[in-house]
């Protein structure tokens, strides 16, 4: 066990690694002239300016060294917490960081929290009713959750429930009000992925011979549902929720700018259109962190829940 | 409980007495072996309308001008933000352009950034996961760890940083999304190739003499490609969506081109007076990409 | 008829609706079971018989359609009856032992916990103070050992055969009148089968509670029922005792089946050929594997030593577990012995390469177990049959046309198959279809692996009077693998029995069977259903 522990966080920290580097080569190598792109984010033209200049602005973004000794630098500093300074808003990124998180936080965290009670409870039903046609119905309603913009349906919320009828605030980041809409918009996707999986867990469970079993016992349907059918088929949902945590947070981005909310997600958007790099790098790696650790935790989890991996088959 | 296929008792003497080499059993052609599969699907109301909404789509990416008569860039400011009506069907715009003229046109830059989007993680994701699959051991497992390093890198965050190395445009974020479904598509290769690879017949295929690459394109790819092409279609309407996330915050083309992400952002500032202008381009994404996920869907339960 | 009988049927008939097409399972079927009979209802696929069951349990899937009669169950009638009427006849007053104990438990969840599901519904759902010690009883009743142990282990942890067993103690466990044993010889080893089945009826015939099983097998049914029922295509065919069956009134259909069954009577041939160099050799073949993780190996092999000479048929005959499948694999090149050697006709192969290999598989094929995945579901029978030809390169065109034609006739299927697709086809004549492929070559040696275990009984029949057809005009040599001793006594020249991959007895095969020098043959002699009343035939 104590191997596998080590494996996994070996395996976690490589990942991680690698995020990072793959978002630095993106950044500092993809573009032609990476300078060009840094003068004009911190709001100056680089034809304006004169050679020395030029030498030293490129001292000061660390640009006159070798690529590979950039790299290494950046990288140590960002291990010791300094991500670097916002070219086009002159603080530090990490000071940036610090304070749009906890909006970010609050948005994904209830978001995640109702995309699981919607998705599972819609599952649970679809699978539950024997009524074809609402069944089927049902069954179709994630299919439409994927095929919606996640912005289009911020905007259509906003349009109903904040203009037409003025029950929700349309913007701002404070308080319980201005949550509720961003968190169902976040929310809407990853929910159909849930119910769509859980279904289809459902339905694979329902065909098992051991649910015949159970059925044979004297169960009624609910109770072959709740105490054979969901534990089985909810097997994969504690990984795709590990999986889900990228999605979320590419969805944060969009449902920031249209609740004009000041969460990290907003922040990646302004930046990249500033052509902000550190900004950038620094709210990528981020994320690839939290994707790392939310996905290590629910690895490490895993075992607990079925019994098969941890209890090892003792052939007799 | 198995209910197996029907035993049909063979007269196998009569059979062997009876054969005349004169016989001309001809071998059905794949065209009509395909098209024998597909006619059931095709009675299907829905499959065929949401076939006709998607060639549609394909129709306008390709030949706009064949579908509305107005110009996409002509303004018209006597007549901004008027609602749908029967000359203009869905409204036109606060520069007075007419709104489904602008989708029509945006559909061949969103359609062909999505299709590219999905060429470049097909031909990448098919490659990776193949290998991977296919070789095992070693070469499976650092490429699996190259592909876990893709999929901690939120689609649309990669997308940004890939948008802020090589600048805006279509084809930059049709190829920034493409990347970012790449992991999923060699996951699903990786996991059919695995799967087959187990499978009596390849070992059958094997043992009669076939060579690696001859297992491998005639045997095993074919056999993986149901799930791989449903995924290719999903992913098409995920590409579509992507590349719209990516407009709407302004990294697409450049105005006045009509992209549909474009096109749903700049309505924005018009939500309370007239909210047609975002929300009927959004309602016509949703029904392209539904109707994209309801074909595959369908063509999946159809072959199971 | 005085008595109530537990079970009265009459006039039944079920049947099934599937896109759009109507199937008839069960036609007009009457019969009933009085309170401590045995009843067997025999019957091969598309009988009804499971369908039956499933209408007992009140279990038919929702396309089922129970047209008419009547299906009374202790007095009720089950086919009218509503749904919370038939949940409380399962398990109190019916219960069901599962065909394939591997999967028919729920694997999250502890096996104390299952069973004592069962006991909690027979007293309504409501935990009483003595249920963990009735479920540790249960378990010892049914033969388990370590029942606290047992007790809290997840089911993958237990072998098969303990986990028949914790299904026969689930059923047990609502103290019913009636219990249905579906096919309860189809998973598991000869051996252990036959343990279970003694031992549940045992206990069925101490607590007077009737037992009804399904099944395929003729002989099984023989051994242990009181009555017998035979169905064919959802209709009763026979309805009779077990002696009646074997000595005398049978149906045509009964008869056929009673003849598929193959018949335990070992092959007399012609005095051996004399010795030249045998096609196949295996000498001192040991294979160890590594178990992932730890240190010990597994011991698949051990000291096999076999020859094959051209036109004879050599059998290994093993249980699970017993290394027969290692063997075969060794033989082919796929696996390389651990000690050792292989020689194919001389030539030493023990350590060849793929490639090295390769030219010898022209000589040496393989038809595989499973013929429902033996074959690419998207090569038509032509492309599958022809395949090894072009994979050598060896012919082409019109040449390639006229030697797929040939097979096909061979394996005595009709020349328009060439053009049908895997799915259009049953299991028997997929398995004709591998027999051709591996045809196609012209080898010298078949190794068969488990031909025709995944077929029904009459089907069976054919496929094996098919390979002794072909051995007879071709001279081929087949390695024949199989568990089910009837089969292999009907084709073997030699026989080499393997336990836990030790060779137990090795000869031709009427010594082997007629007189058995180890125990262990002579159990599996024993366990063949039917041999044991000697009311089938064994002539040596």
């Amino acid at each position: 066990m104590k191997r596998y522990l080590t494996g996994r966080i070996g395996q976690a920290l490589l990942v991680l690694w690698g995020a990072y580097t793959v978002t630095y080569f993106i950044l500092y190598m993809l573009p032609g002239d990476t300078l060009a792109i840094m003068l004009s984010a911190s709001g100056m033209e680089a034809d304006g300016l004169s050679p020395e200049d030029l030498a030293k602005a490129r001292t000061y973004y660390g640009l006159d060294k070798g690529l590979f000794e950039q790299y290494f630098d950046l990288l140590w500093r960002a291990l010791h917490g300094d991500l670097g300074q916002s070219l086009s808003l002159g603080r530090p990124v990490t000071a940036l960081l610090a304070e749009r998180l906890p909006q970010t936080l609050a948005l994904a965290g209830t978001a995640i929290v109702l995309s699981l009670l919607a998705g599972v409870g819609l599952a649970y039903l679809t699978a539950y009713l024997q009524w074809r046609p609402l069944k089927t119905a049902l069954a179709r309603l994630p299919s439409l959750g994927f095929s919606v913009p996640v912005f289009w349906m911020g905007l259509l919320l906003i349009q109903v429930f904040a203009f037409a009828l003025g029950w929700l605030p349309a913007t701002g980041s404070q308080g319980l009000a201005s949550l509720v809409l961003p968190a169902i918009t976040l929310a809407i996707p990853s929910a159909a992925v849930y119910a769509q999986v859980l279904q289809r867990g459902f339905q694979g469970v329902w065909q098992e011979p051991y649910i015949t079993t159970a059925f044979a016992k004297g169960l009624s349907r609910a109770q072959v549902q709740a105490r054979h059918g969901l534990r089985n088929a909810a097997l994969p949902l504690l990984t795709l929720v590990g999986l889900q945590v990228g999605n979320t947070v590419s969805g944060a981005v969009l449902v920031e700018t249209i609740f004009s909310r000041n969460g990290v997600g907003r922040l990646a958007q302004e930046a990249v259109l500033r052509q902000d790099i550190p900004v950038v790098l620094a709210i990528v790696a981020v994320s690839a962190a939290a994707f790392v650790v939310v996905n290590l935790i629910v690895d490490l989890l895993y075992p607990y829940l079925d019994p098969r991996i941890t209890h090892t088959a003792k052939v007799s | 409980m198995t209910i197996d296929i029907p035993l049909t008792p063979i007269d196998t003497q009569h059979a062997s007495a009876v054969a005349p080499p004169a016989t001309p059993w001809k071998r059905r052609t794949r065209l009509q072996r395909v098209y024998q599969a597909l006619a059931p699907l095709l009675r299907r109301p829905g499959f065929s309308l949401a076939l006709l909404i998607v060639l549609f789509a394909l129709f306008a990416a390709l030949a706009p001008q064949l579908l509305t008569s107005f110009d996409p860039y002509a303004t018209s400011p006597a007549d901004k933000l008027s609602a749908p009506s029967v000359v203009h069907w869905f409204g036109t715009d606060e520069l007075g352009r007419d709104l489904y003229t602008r989708v029509v046109y945006g559909a061949r830059l969103s359609v062909l950034a999505a299709l590219l989007a999905v060429t470049i993680a097909l031909v990448g994701g098919l490659g990776l996961g193949a290998l991977a699959g296919f070789a095992g051991g070693r070469v499976d497992a650092a490429l699996m760890r190259l592909i876990d390093v893709l999929l901690a890198l939120p689609g649309l965050l990669l997308a940004l940083a890939i948008v802020t190395a090589i600048g805006f445009g279509t084809v930059p974020v049709a190829v920034a999304v493409g990347v970012g479904i790449i992991p999923g598509f060699a996951r699903t290769t990786r996991a059919e190739v695995l799967r087959i690879k187990t499978l009596p017949y390849v070992e059958a295929a094997r043992l009669g003499g076939a060579s690696w690459v001859r297992t491998l394109l005639r045997h095993v790819l074919p056999n993986a490609w149901g799930p791989v092409a449903v995924l290719a279609t999903l992913d098409f309407g995920a590409a579509i969506l992507a590349t719209a996330g990516l407009s709407f915050l302004g990294f697409g083309a450049a105005p006045p081109a009509a992209e549909w992400g474009t096109l749903i952002a700049n309505g924005r500032h018009f939500l309370i007076t007239a909210p047609w202008v975002s929300l009927l381009p959004g309602l016509f994404v949703v029904a392209v990409v539904f109707s994209l996920n309801h074909l595959a869907r369908s063509a999946e339960e159809h072959a199971r | 008829m005085s008595q109530p009988q537990l079970i009265q049927v009459r006039d039944l008939s079920i049947s099934y609706t599937f896109a759009g097409q109507r199937t008839q399972a069960v036609r007009q079927l009457s019969f009933s079971l009085a309170q401590g009979e045995t009843l067997a209802i025999v019957g091969e696929s598309g009988s009804g018989k499971s369908t039956l069951a499933n209408a007992l349990l009140g279990l038919l899937p929702a396309n089922a359609n129970i047209e008419q009669g009547e299906l009374r169950v202790d007095g009720i009638d089950v086919a009218q009856a509503s749904e919370r009427v038939r949940r409380t006849l399962r398990g109190r007053t019916i219960a069901l032992v599962p065909q394939d104990p591997m999967v028919s438990l729920n694997p999250t969840l502890r096996i104390g916990r299952q069973i004592a599901e069962a006991l909690l519904l027979a007293h309504d759902g409501r935990h009483y103070p003595g249920l963990d010690a009735q479920v540790l009883a249960l378990l010892e009743q049914v033969g388990i050992d370590e029942p606290p142990l047992r007790a809290r282990q997840y089911p993958h942890e237990l072998s098969g055969g303990m986990r028949q067993r914790v299904l026969i103690a689930i059923a047990l466990a609502g103290d019913p009148r009636l219990i249905i044993a579906d096919e309860p010889t189809s998973a598991l080893d000869v051996t252990v089968q036959r343990r279970i089945l003694d031992h549940l009826q045992q206990l069925v015939a101490e607590r007077g509670i009737s037992l009804l099983i399904i099944t395929h097998d003729l002989g099984m049914a023989c051994d242990r029922a009181d009555r017998l029922l035979v169905m064919k295509q959802g209709e009763l065919v026979e309805h009779a005792s077990p002696r009646q069956i074997l000595w005398g009134a049978q149906q045509p259909y009964t008869r056929d089946l009673l003849n598929a069954a193959p018949a335990f009577v070992p092959r007399k041939r012609p005095p051996g050929v004399p010795a030249q160099t045998p096609l196949l050799r295996l000498s001192n073949v040991g294979k160890r594997f590594a178990l992932p993780g730890q240190h010990a190996h597994f011991t698949a092999l051990q000291g096999l030593n076999l020859e094959l000479h051209a036109g004879q048929t050599l059998a290994i005959v093993g249980e699970s577990g017993s290394g027969k499948s290692t063997a075969l694999r060794i033989a082919l090149g796929l696996e390389k012995p651990s000690q050792g050697r292989v020689e194919f006709a001389g030539v030493d192969v023990s350590a060849c390469s793929w490639r090295q290999f390769r030219p010898l598989r022209r000589r040496i094929q393989l038809v595989q177990q499973n013929p429902f995945a033996a074959l690419d579901p998207r090569f038509t029978v032509f492309d599958s049959i022809v395949e090894p030809l072009v994979s050598f390169g060896l012919l082409k065109g019109a040449a390639l046309e006229r030697k797929a034609r040939e097979l096909i006739a061979r394996v005595q299927l009709p020349v328009h198959f060439l053009d049908r697709l895997p799915r259009e086809l049953s299991g028997g004549q997929r398995q004709r279809v591998a027999i051709a492929r591996a045809l196609a070559l012209e080898p010298e040696v078949l190794l068969l692996d488990e031909p025709v275990s995944a077929l029904d009984v009459s089907v069976q029949a054919q496929i094996l009077a098919l390979l002794a057809d072909l051995q007879r005009e071709l001279g081929i040599a087949y390695v024949l693998v199989s568990h089910d001793l009837a089969v292999v006594a009907s084709m073997a020249d030699h026989v080499l029995v393997l336990r836990r991959g030790e060779t137990v007895e090795q000869g031709p095969a009427v010594q082997v069977f007629g007189s058995p020098a180890s125990a262990y043959t002579r159990a599996l002699i024993e366990a063949i259903p039917g041999h044991s009343r000697s009311v089938l035939p064994v002539a040596v």
